[in-house]
C-alpha cells in the first residue's frame, strides 16, 4: 500500500506539469527564475568587455555598474565608462520597464551635458561589442512570451530549454532559446535567432558564484556572433551587494556625480 | 612498336572500341561532381595581393557583399507615399533574405535631430501613408542633401531609389548564393505585382556572382548546338564519308565526356572561361581524326585494301600528330602561369582534351573505321591543284612576298602599344544579361557598382576620434569628391559633422568637425547608443576604433581611369597624411590589376612554353636552322594579332592576356606540318629549296588551310558568348590562326627560300 502511495505521488507531479501548456510552462520557469533573484535590493560590480574581430584584433572595454532593485518594476541601472579613455566618466542611467520603451539618458563629461536617449532601439551593439542593449539590460518577465520546449541535459547541468519571443517590434531577434539551470533557476546558455529566424549569436554564462547565499551572478559571460565571427567577453568583477545605494543614487545628477 | 600496337588495334577492333567507350564514360562519370563556381573571388589566386588586401580590410570591417534594389517609380517620384509604402515595406522584408546583416534604405536611414537637450535618433521615414506633402517635401530635402544619401541610396533629382541588403555569406555552400538571388528576384516580383507603377532593378555583387553560372547555363545552351551543327557540315564536305563522320563525332563526344569527368573528378570548379573548353577541344580533336581520315580515305581511293590503308594512314600520321599534341599540351599548359585560377583551369582541362583525343583517335577511330562498310569515292577530295598554283604564285612573287609580308607584319606589331588595359567586371556580361542591364540602369541612374576602399589607421586605439586625424579624413573625403567620376563618398566624418551639428541645436555653423577628441568620442558613443539592430557603425569603425573604412563610388570607368584617380589618391595621401597611407582595395582594384598581373605572368609562361616548344621542333626537325626559323611563323601571328586589335579595338584584359599561350601550340601545328613535308622533300627528294616548298604546299597546303578553317569558326563561334571574357578570347584567337595561316603560306616559303642554307 505505501509503495504504491509513494509511486502514484511521484507520477503525478510530473502530470501536474503536464497538464499546463507549453506556454503556461514557460512563463512559470521565466517566473521563477525571477523570482530566486528577487531581493537583492542592490549591487555594485566593475565590468570589463573584451570585443574581439575575425582578424583577431582585440578591443577592451571597462565600466562600473550600480543597480538598484525596483519594486513592480524593472531595476534601475547605472553604467560608468572607464575605458575608452576618452569616453572616461561617460554615464548611461536606465530605467528599465516591465511595459513600454526603457529610459535612458547619458551623461557626456566633454560636454558637461545630460542627453535622453530618444529612440526606440535598444537593439544596436553596446559600445561596439556583440552584446546588444537589450541583452544585458534588466530582464524583466514581461518583456518576453515563453514556451518550454523540453528537459534536456546541458554540458552534464540537467537544464530546461525554452523559448522566449520578444515583445518589442523593435527587437532584433525573432526568438531565444535559452536554457535554465533546473536545480538553481538560473540560465546558461540562450541563443539568439536574428529577424530571418537564423541563429545570430550564442551568449554562454561561465563561473556562477552565490552571493547573500541566493543571487547567482555568472563571472563571465561569452557572446559569439556566428554570422560575423566577432565576439565578445563580459567579465563581472568585484560584486558588492546591498552596498547601501539608494533612489537618490539614481537620477540625472547622480549621472554628474558617477565620475 | 607502334606497328604492333597498330595492327592489335585493328584485329581487336570490338575490344578496342568496347574498352576505349568504357574507359572514356568511366572518366566521364565525373560529371556528376561538376559545379559551378559562383564567386567573382575565383578570377583571383590566393596569393593575389589585392585580394588579400581586400580580405584583411572585409575581416576589420564586415564583409560587403550585397544585393542592390534599384526603385524605378514609373512617375519618376520616389517622394510619394505610395512608393515610400514600397519602399518601407521592402525595406522590412528585405531582413528575410537569407544571410542579410544589414538593410539600408532611405526609410530606415537613422535621422538625427535635436530637440531641446535631447538627441533624437529615428527612421527617416517611420509610416509613410501617414506623411502629408509638405511632409515629403521635407523628407525629401534632407535625403537627397544627406552626404551619405546622395548619389548613393537616393538620385540628386530623387527619381530613383535604393535598398541595399549587405549579406555574409558563410562561402560553405555553392547553394548560398543562388538562394539569396532567388529569394531577392521573388521578393522584386512580388513588389513589382503589387506595385505596378513601380520597376524594381537588382544589382550588387551576389546578383552577378550568380550571374556566372546562369550565363554559362546560357551560353552552353546556344553555343554548343552552334558548334555542333558546324562541325558536321565541316567534316561532310571534307570527308564526304558518313563512317567517318559518325566516327569523328563519337570520339568529339567521349572526348568531351571524358574531359569533364576528369575535370570533376578533379574537383574543378567551372567557370565562365572553362565552358568554353569542350568547343575548344572538339577543334582540335577534329584536326587530328581529320588527319587520319584525310590519307586513309585517299589511300583507299588509290586502290589499297582497307587494313593496309589504315595502317599506312597511322604509319605516316602518328609522329606529326603525336609532335603537334604534345606542342598544343604544352602551350595550354602555359596557362598555368595565369594569376586567375579559372584560366589555368581551362589550361588544363584542354590539356587533357586534347591529349585524350589524340589517344582516342588512335585506337578507337581505327577500330571503328574497321568496324564500318567504307567506300571510296572516286576523286579527290580537295584540290591539291589549286594548292600547285598557289605554290608558283607564291615563288614567282617571293621577293615581293618577304618585303610586303615583313613591312606589313612590323607595322601591325608597332600597333600593339595601342592596346589599352580594361577590365571592367560589369562588362564581362554582354547587354543581353539582366544584371549586366540592371547595373547599367543602376549605374546611369543611382550609383555605382566600381568602388574603392580605404581602412585608414589613426595608429592608436580610440584613435578615430582624434580631430587631427578626422581633419585629415575629411579633407581626403573633399579631395575625392573633387575628382571627376566620383559619385560618392562615405566617410566617418559626415557622421560626426551631422552630430556636432545635431549637439548644438541643429545650428548649421556647428556643420563641422568637433573639435575636441573626447567630444568626438562621446557623440559617437551616444549615437551608437540610438541606434537599431544591423544598422551600427561596426562596417565603418574597428574594434579599437583607430580605424575608419572609406568608401569611394566611382562611375563606370576604364580600369585605366580608375588606377590614375587611386595614384593620385595615393600621391595626396603622401602628401598630406603619410602616416594613414594605405593601398586602396576593392574588387574594383582587383580587377584593374589583374589585366596587367596576368600579362606579366602569361609573358614568362609563353616564353617557358615556346622555348620548350622550340627545343621539341629543333629536335624533331633535326635541324638549329629550321627550328630557327620556325621561331618566326610561331610567334608572328601573335604579334599581328595583338597589333591588328590595338588598330581596331584597342581594349585588352584578363581574357586576351592568355591567347598567346594558348594559340601558340595551336600555331606550332601547321609550321609543324609544312616543314616536316618541306624537309622530307629536302632530305629524302634532294629538291631544291623551291621545289620543296612546292612539295609542301601539294601535300599538306589543303589540309592547312582546312584546319585553320576549322579552327577559326570553333573560335570564332566562341566571339557569340555572352561573356565578354570568352567573345574576346574567341575572336582574338580566331584572328591568331587567320593570321598563322596568311604567315605560314606568304611569309614561311620565302623565308626558307631565302634562308633554308644548302643541305638541311
Amino acid at each position: 500500500m505505501k509503495l504504491s502511495l509513494i509511486l502514484a505521488t511521484l507520477l503525478l507531479t510530473p502530470a501536474v506539469t503536464l497538464a499546463m501548456t507549453a506556454e503556461e510552462r514557460g512563463l512559470q520557469i521565466a517566473k521563477e527564475v525571477d523570482t530566486r533573484d528577487t531581493g537583492f535590493h542592490d549591487f555594485k560590480a566593475s565590468m570589463t568587455m573584451l570585443l574581439k574581430n575575425r582578424h583577431g584584433e582585440e578591443s577592451l572595454r571597462d565600466m562600473r555598474n550600480q543597480t538598484l532593485e525596483v519594486e513592480n518594476d524593472g531595476d534601475k541601472t547605472l553604467v560608468v565608462f572607464d575605458e575608452p579613455r576618452d569616453v572616461k566618466g561617460t554615464a548611461l542611467l536606465s530605467f528599465s520597464h516591465k511595459a513600454g520603451d526603457d529610459d535612458q539618458w547619458l551623461y557626456l563629461p566633454a560636454l558637461k551635458r545630460v542627453k535622453r536617449i530618444a529612440s526606440r532601439n535598444k537593439s544596436g551593439p553596446f559600445m561596439g561589442s556583440e552584446f546588444a542593449y537589450e541583452d544585458i539590460s534588466s530582464q524583466e518577465v514581461e518583456k518576453y512570451t515563453y514556451k518550454f520546449i523540453e528537459e534536456s541535459t546541458h554540458e552534464g547541468i540537467a537544464s530546461l530549454l525554452l523559448e522566449r519571443y520578444p515583445v518589442d517590434p523593435n527587437s532584433g531577434y525573432t526568438r531565444q532559446q535559452m536554457w535554465v539551470d533546473k536545480e538553481r533557476y538560473i540560465p546558461i546558455k540562450i541563443d539568439y535567432y536574428d529577424r530571418k529566424n537564423v541563429l545570430l549569436k550564442t551568449l554562454v554564462f561561465r563561473g556562477y558564484q552565490q552571493y547573500l547565499d541566493q543571487y547567482w551572478r555568472a563571472d563571465e559571460m561569452y557572446m559569439e556572433n556566428h554570422q560575423t565571427g566577432k565576439s565578445t567577453l563580459l567579465t563581472w568583477k568585484q560584486y558588492d551587494f546591498r552596498s547601501g545605494l539608494t533612489d537618490a543614487d539614481f537620477n540625472k545628477n547622480s549621472l554628474k556625480r558617477a565620475r | 612498336m607502334s606497328e604492333s600496337f597498330f595492327r592489335f588495334v585493328l584485329k581487336h577492333k570490338i575490344l578496342v572500341i568496347l574498352l576505349t567507350v568504357a574507359v572514356s564514360l568511366m572518366m566521364g562519370s565525373g560529371v556528376q561532381h561538376l559545379r559551378f563556381n559562383n564567386d567573382y573571388r575565383m578570377f583571383f589566386s590566393e596569393e593575389n595581393p589585392q585580394l588579400k588586401a581586400f580580405e584583411m580590410l572585409q575581416n576589420t570591417y564586415t564583409k560587403n557583399d550585397n544585393v542592390l534594389f534599384v526603385i524605378e517609380p514609373q512617375d519618376g517620384e520616389v517622394f510619394t507615399r505610395e512608393t515610400l509604402i514600397a519602399v518601407s515595406e521592402l525595406t522590412k522584408e528585405a531582413w528575410q533574405v537569407p544571410y542579410s546583416i544589414r538593410v539600408d534604405s532611405i526609410t530606415n536611414f537613422q535621422h538625427t535631430y535635436a530637440e531641446g537637450d535631447d538627441l533624437i535618433v529615428e527612421d527617416l521615414v517611420l509610416n509613410p501613408a501617414s506623411l502629408s506633402d509638405e511632409e515629403l517635401a521635407t523628407k525629401q530635402q534632407i535625403a537627397t542633401n544627406d552626404p551619405l544619401l546622395r548619389n548613393r541610396l537616393i538620385s540628386p533629382s530623387a527619381h530613383t531609389t535604393g535598398v541595399n541588403v549587405t549579406v555574409q555569406l558563410p562561402g560553405k555552400k555553392l547553394t548560398e548564393v543562388p538562394e539569396v538571388a532567388a529569394k531577392v528576384k521573388e521578393m522584386a516580383k512580388n513588389l513589382e505585382a503589387s506595385y505596378p507603377d513601380i520597376k524594381v532593378h537588382l544589382t550588387g555583387m551576389v546578383v552577378m556572382n550568380n550571374a556566372f553560372p546562369t550565363a554559362s547555363q546560357d551560353d552552353m545552351k546556344s553555343l554548343y548546338p552552334i558548334m555542333f551543327g558546324a562541325v558536321i557540315l565541316v567534316l561532310v564536305l571534307m570527308l564526304r564519308s558518313i563512317p567517318g563522320t559518325i566516327s569523328t563525332l563519337i570520339i568529339i563526344l567521349l572526348m568531351i565526356i571524358a574531359t569533364m569527368g576528369l575535370t570533376g573528378w578533379l574537383g574543378i570548379k567551372m567557370s565562365p572561361p572553362t565552358t568554353t573548353v569542350p568547343i575548344v577541344i572538339m577543334t582540335l580533336a577534329i584536326a587530328d581524326c581529320v588527319h587520319i581520315l584525310v590519307n586513309f580515305l585517299h589511300f583507299m581511293r588509290e586502290g589499297e585494301a582497307k587494313y593496309q590503308a589504315m595502317m599506312e594512314s597511322l604509319r605516316i600520321n602518328l609522329q606529326p600528330i603525336f609532335l603537334t599534341t604534345l606542342t598544343t599540351a604544352i602551350g595550354f599548359l602555359s596557362l598555368n602561369f595565369s594569376d586567375a585560377p579559372p584560366f589555368r583551369d581551362l589550361g588544363n582541362m584542354a590539356a587533357m582534351g586534347v591529349v585524350l583525343a589524340f589517344l582516342l583517335s588512335i585506337t578507337f577511330l581505327p577500330a571503328m573505321m574497321m568496324m564500318l562498310p567504307v567506300k571510296a569515292l572516286s576523286g579527290d577530295t580537295m584540290g591539291s591543284l589549286a594548292m600547285v598554283r598557289f605554290a608558283e604564285f607564291v615563288i614567282r612573287n617571293k621577293k615581293q612576298l618577304l618585303w610586303g609580308m615583313g613591312i606589313l607584319i612590323l607595322f601591325l606589331i608597332a600597333q600593339i602599344p595601342n592596346n589599352r588595359l580594361d577590365d571592367r567586371f560589369v562588362e564581362y556580361f554582354d547587354e543581353t544579361i539582366d544584371f549586366r542591364q540592371d547595373t547599367d540602369f543602376a549605374t546611369d541612374n543611382l550609383t555605382g557598382i566600381y568602388l574603392i576602399e580605404y581602412s585608414l589607421e589613426s595608429g592608436e586605439t580610440g584613435g578615430i576620434s582624434d580631430p587631427d586625424f578626422l581633419r585629415k579624413v575629411d579633407g581626403f573625403a573633399q579631395w575625392y569628391r573633387q575628382q571627376s567620376h566620383v559619385l560618392h563618398v562615405n566617410t566617418i566624418t559626415d557622421i560626426m559633422k551631422r552630430l556636432n551639428r545635431n549637439m548644438h541645436g541643429d545650428d548649421d555653423s556647428w556643420y563641422r568637425l568637433p573639435e575636441q577628441r573626447d567630444l568626438s568620442a562621446q557623440y559617437l558613443l551616444l549615437y551608437e547608443f540610438s541606434l537599431p539592430f544591423g544598422l551600427d557603425l561596426n562596417n565603418q569603425i574597428n574594434v579599437k576604433k583607430s580605424a575608419t573604412r572609406f568608401t569611394v563610388t566611382l562611375e563606370s570607368i576604364s580600369t585605366q581611369q580608375l588606377l590614375q584617380i587611386e595614384e593620385d589618391a595615393q600621391q595626396w595621401l603622401l602628401e598630406n597624411a603619410p602616416e594613414m597611407r594605405i593601398d586602396g582595395a576593392s574588387p574594383s582594384v582587383m580587377f584593374a590589376h589583374i589585366g596587367s598581373r596576368n600579362i606579366i605572368a602569361m609573358l614568362k609562361g609563353t616564353t617557358t612554353a615556346l622555348i620548350i616548344i622550340s627545343l621539341i621542333l629543333v629536335v624533331a626537325l633535326r635541324s638549329l636552322r629550321i627550328g630557327g626559323i620556325s621561331l618566326i611563323p610561331n610567334l608572328v601571328p601573335m604579334g599581328m594579332a595583338f597589333g591588328l586589335w590595338g588598330l581596331t579595338v584597342g581594349e585588352v584584359g584578363l581574357a586576351l592576356s592568355v591567347v598567346s599561350g594558348m594559340t601558340l601550340g595551336i600555331v606550332v601545328d601547321d609550321t609543324v606540318h609544312f616543314l616536316s613535308k618541306y624537309l622530307r622533300a629536302r632530305r629524302e627528294k634532294n629538291m631544291s629549296g623551291e621545289d620543296a616548298v612546292r612539295y609542301a604546299f601539294s601535300t599538306v597546303g589543303t589540309a592547312l588551310w582546312v584546319t585553320s578553317l576549322v579552327l577559326m569558326v570553333g573560335f570564332g563561334i566562341l566571339a557569340f558568348s555572352h561573356f565578354q571574357l570568352n567573345a574576346g578570347m574567341g575572336l582574338l584567337t580566331a584572328i591568331t590562326l587567320g593570321l598563322a595561316l596568311v604567315a605560314d603560306f606568304l611569309f614561311l616559303p620565302p623565308l626558307l627560300i631565302y634562308f633554308g642554307g644548302k643541305k638541311p
